[in-house]
């Protein structure tokens, strides 16, 4: 009762909570779906090592493990140190992508990896994260008739189009892809005028002549295998119809667990990372696909959810940002190995084999939790005052 | 603060207008799902069946060639072979250098082996030696610690015991060719052996059998996961030959050094019994794929060892073809047994001057003497007065000129000259003098081995048309495994004519002063009649006549005269014909006949020694 009265009436609210109080607090059914479809994932990648939970299967735990425990720290840090940090992160995540520029690993022809000795990080994944959050906070500043001044777009343009530069240049069509509909997404929710996205997508089609000059004979091919994937079924289109025989076969009920030949037997390509979903929907069928979309949708609802609770437009923005991204991520990889949208090497978040990909994902969902716990702490629009 | 109330009803409305976005999308999904999975769900089915399953031919065995006795003659023997997989070696170039310590490979053996393990897939197994000997494979099996990856496998190929004893005869075979497709699948399988020449390639449909099929699961990169279902092929039948091993092996043997050939007939059946030509090459060479040095060698010889001389050896038949002039003057009425003709040696014709093989004369001769003493102005007589068309029809009546229709390919039909076939090669007149030529077989006329054992045959079974075959019988289509012998037909010779020739061959041989009377079979009931020839090479010169015949041993190899000699026996009732000849051999009587002599007298002996049945375990030893 006291602590209520003390949160309807001051601005700090939920801030001054102890930290297992502000875990007591965490949308547990969120986290709880967010398990379900990572042990999804855990059975998928025992059965795509052949029975095994080598080498996927347990490292992939090991890293949600982390990513729970990465998540809790970022749900329990106070919203507005997030806030203030938002710049400082895209910076050094503008940084990472930089030097991946200078000194990055090629994998399939691309230069997209970082090594850090021990380990490695796709400074992309890192990015996306970033680029949420420094949105988030510069559309918090702005009031809704500011968003829709031309002058005040010029820097968020900029902050999206940077990174999209650098990606496309390593080159990673999917993830420029992915920052510029995020991005989108977050000047909708902050109240930019529809024409303007009208415009914009004119304006891409305008430009789509140009961008075909600039891209790779790869990102050209993987564009010409989607339009009509059975053009070269032994090279580029390979990929994708094998993926389609295996959903296909697969059927209503599926093939039954470790038992998808398509999979087993190899036909499937990088089944533990991008064409998880083929794997998983071969071997539980159109009934196990839906469930897992499902899932994903619940959580997706969630996030909403949380940003519509949120008394900061900081809070909002950068959960139903998160939440775009994380839509996006699902939609594409998804939509891709199903043949609805070209191959673009966009990992199913929670499923995929993957590190970083994990473990900023679970950092996106430590910041959802923040916003949620911090739901009552209002910010300023311009300065920090209320420090921390 | 009225801005954010405001910011937060555009961002409610917002985040609803998004996520009902969202869920059309995942709709979208849904249906997608649904499209993939349920309604072309059976066509994805298929599709990923035809990607797993691989349907893999069974090569079938093929077929064993045996003589008549059911002795093996062409065999599929197995093969132990050194394979060599990558992907177990580990390290494949360590595997490769201890392999080449232990089983001493050639540099060439060896950049073949690395070059093919950068190409292959690293689960393929790869050939690295066939054909090991036992010390070898021993020396691989001691070894095995040290030569990971390295296995020794069994595989099958065709192996002929007798090597070049009846390479013409038997063929080989090879791996098949383009030009060998012929719709069977089997024939797309690597190294899957198809006959090349010979009954292997004329029995090579009964031979091969059939493939079975072997449903195998396969991964992405072909490797075989698991066995599906087997369906065994049916294996190449045995093909029976008429050969008699032991005979053969003799008369091979009996040719020596000599390039030659010798065939033995069954007068009635026209049955080979044997059929020799020499030299002769290995086939086992053939099917192991034979090496350049080897087949330029076989190519260079002068002996033509490729050649399958029986069949594809064409001589001037010689005196083995008057004969034909007798019986051609005999029917024609031109000749008859008792008018004479006197020989002193030569034969004026016009402006030329046709010598007789005995310079100093044979005196009067009637015809049964003149075939003994193989006289030639007798022939050039007869042979003027009969004329060459009666003579080349007689000639055709025995099988001469013509193709006998022998079970084998590649047979020639040789030549026996008419004078409209002059016109209409030369576009000259045909001038007597060439009658006269032909009258003691020499000139345009060309026959082969076979042909003149033919001929014999059918002076010997009393005017039939008997046809010459090598297959015995097909395991499984023939009854018995012994096919019906078509009737021969009788050849419309009248019988006194035929019994007069027969009475000159006999006297060739058993009559003191015939021309093979040193070459006789002493064994009353064996006895042979026959006919020798000397076929010229080259022409004698005036000049030379004048400073007398060089003899054969003087000349070069290729121009000395081929021998020949064709016969039949036993006399009182002929059973067996054969025709020799020996290349640049010299004299018929000399050489030819007492090769005809042996190899007749060992058929007829194993003929009263074993019964005519096919016996287990085959060849009894004849000596």
């Amino acid at each position: 009762m006291q602590r209520e009265t003390f949160l309807g009436s001051g601005d700090l609210g939920s801030a001054s909570l102890s930290w297992p109080e502000k875990i007591w607090h965490f949308r547990w059914l969120l986290v709880l779906l967010l398990c379900a479809v990572a042990t999804i994932g855990f059975t998928t990648l025992y059965s795509a090592a052949g029975g095994s939970f080598e080498p996927w299967a347990v490292r992939q735990m090991t890293r949600f493990a982390v990513g729970l425990t990465i998540m809790t720290v970022v749900g329990v840090i106070d919203i507005r140190f997030w806030f203030k940090a938002a710049y400082v992160l895209y910076g050094f995540a503008m940084l990472l992508l930089a030097a991946v520029e200078v000194v990055g690993m090629g994998a399939m022809g691309a230069q997209r990896w970082l090594s850090l000795g021990f380990f490695q990080i796709q400074p992309s994944e890192v990015m996306k994260v970033a680029l949420v959050m420094a949105l988030a906070r510069y559309f918090h500043g702005l009031g809704t008739e500011d968003v829709n001044r031309p002058v005040n777009l010029l820097a968020p343009i900029g902050m999206v189009l940077v990174p999209v530069a650098l990606v496309m240049r390593q080159p990673d069509l999917g993830t420029a892809m992915m920052l510029m509909m995020a991005a989108a997404a977050m000047a909708f929710l902050a109240g930019l005028r529809v024409w303007v996205f009208g415009a914009a997508v004119a304006a891409v089609g305008a430009l789509a002549p140009v961008a075909w000059e600039f891209m790779h004979d790869y990102q050209r091919r993987r564009i010409l295998t989607f339009l009509d994937p059975e053009r070269d079924p032994l090279g580029s289109g390979y990929h994708i119809l094998q993926s389609k025989i295996a959903l296909g076969s697969g059927g209503i009920f599926g093939k039954g667990y470790m038992e998808g030949t398509q999979s087993y037997l190899n036909f499937l390509p990088e089944k533990q990372t991008d064409f998880i979903f083929t794997m998983y929907a071969e071997e539980f069928g159109m009934i196990g696909g839906l469930v897992l979309v499902t899932l994903y949708l619940l959580i997706v609802v969630q996030g909403i959810s949380v940003s519509l609770k949120s008394r900061s437009q900081f809070g909002r923005l950068l959960a139903a940002g998160l939440m775009a991204l994380f839509f996006l991520y699902v939609f594409i990889n998804v939509a891709m190995v199903m043949g609805v949208v070209p191959v673009v090497g966009v990992p199913l978040p929670l499923l995929s084999y993957g590190g970083t990909a994990m473990l900023t994902l679970m950092f996106s969902f430590g910041l959802v939790l923040s916003v949620s716990v911090h739901r009552d702490v209002r910010i300023g629009r311009r300065a920090i005052m209320d420090g921390l | 603060m009225r801005g954010d109330a405001d910011r937060y009803k555009t961002f409610t409305r917002r985040a609803t207008i998004l996520l009902g976005g969202q869920v059309a999308l995942m709709v979208v999904i849904a249906g997608r799902l649904y499209q993939l999975q349920v309604m072309d769900a059976d066509r994805y089915a298929t599709l990923a069946d035809d990607n797993r399953i691989n349907l893999q031919l069974l090569a079938p065995q093929r077929g064993r060639l045996v003589d008549r006795f059911g002795e093996p003659l062409a065999i599929t023997r197995q093969n132990y072979r050194v394979m060599l997989v990558a992907e177990k070696a580990g390290k494949a170039r360590a595997s490769v250098e201890a392999l080449s310590i232990v089983l001493q490979l050639s540099d060439t053996e060896r950049t073949r082996l690395l070059r093919e393990i950068e190409r292959s897939r690293r689960f393929m197994p790869l050939l690295v030696r066939e054909n090991l000997s036992w010390e070898d494979v021993a020396r691989v099996e001691v070894n095995a610690p040290d030569l990971p990856g390295v296995s020794i496998e069994v595989g099958r190929s065709r192996f002929y015991p007798y090597g070049p004893m009846l390479s013409h005869t038997l063929g080989y075979v090879g791996a098949a060719s383009e030009a060998d497709q012929d719709g069977d699948p089997l024939l797309t399988l690597p190294n899957f052996p198809v006959g090349k020449d010979g009954i292997e390639k004329r029995h090579d449909l009964a031979l091969r059998g059939e493939a079975g099929a072997l449903e195998v699961e396969v991964n992405a990169v072909g490797r075989v996961v698991r066995e599906l279902s087997r369906e065994d092929g049916e294996p190449g039948r045995e093909v029976a030959l008429a050969i008699d091993l032991e005979v053969q092996r003799f008369a091979y043997e009996r040719l020596g050094e000599e390039s030659g050939s010798v065939v033995v007939l069954d007068v009635k059946t026209g049955e080979v019994l044997v059929m020799t030509s020499k030299p002769g090459f290995d086939p086992n060479h053939f099917t192991e794929g034979i090496k350049g040095e080897q087949w330029r060698a076989l190519m260079r010889d002068p002996k033509a060892p490729l050649i399958n001389k029986s069949i594809a050896g064409t001589y001037a038949p010689g005196s083995t073809f008057k004969m034909m002039v007798a019986l051609a003057a005999l029917e024609a009425g031109t000749a008859n047994a008792s008018n004479t003709v006197f020989c002193d040696g030569s034969y004026q014709f016009g402006d030329g001057t046709f010598h007789c093989w005995k310079k100093e004369g044979h005196g009067s001769l009637n015809m049964e003497g003149a075939i003994r003493h193989s006289c030639d102005v007798y022939f050039y007589e007869t042979a003027r007065r009969v004329g060459i068309d009666r003579i080349a029809a007689m000639a055709k009546r025995f099988g001469l000129g013509q193709l006998t229709g022998i079970d084998l390919p590649g047979e020639r039909r040789g030549l026996v000259p008419t004078q409209e076939w002059k016109r209409a090669t030369f576009g000259a007149p045909w001038h007597q003098g060439e009658s006269l030529i032909a009258g003691i077989g020499q000139g345009f006329l060309l026959a082969t081995p076979l042909q003149l054992a033919v001929m014999a045959a059918r002076i010997a079974n009393g005017g039939f048309s008997v046809k010459p075959r090598l297959t015995r019988g097909i395991k499984g289509i023939d009854p018995d495994e012994v096919a019906p012998v078509p009737a021969a037909e009788p050849l419309g010779i009248s019988t006194p004519s035929l019994e007069l020739v027969f009475r000159g061959m006999d006297g060739v041989v058993n009559v003191p002063g015939g021309t093979a009377y040193g070459a006789r079979i002493v064994e009353p009931q064996w006895a042979m009649a026959g006919k020798t020839g000397t076929s010229q090479v080259r022409r004698i010169t005036q000049r030379e006549r004048d400073t007398g015949v060089l003899k054969n041993e003087e000349l070069p190899w290729n121009q000395r005269d081929h021998a020949l000699f064709v016969c039949f026996a036993p006399v009182d009732a002929p059973r067996y014909a054969c025709a020799v000849i020996v290349e640049h051999g010299g004299g018929g009587s000399r050489v030819a006949a007492p090769i005809a002599r042996d190899v007749m007298r060992l058929v007829q002996e194993r003929e009263s020694a074993k019964p005519r049945t096919p016996v287990a375990g085959g060849s009894g030893d004849a000596t």
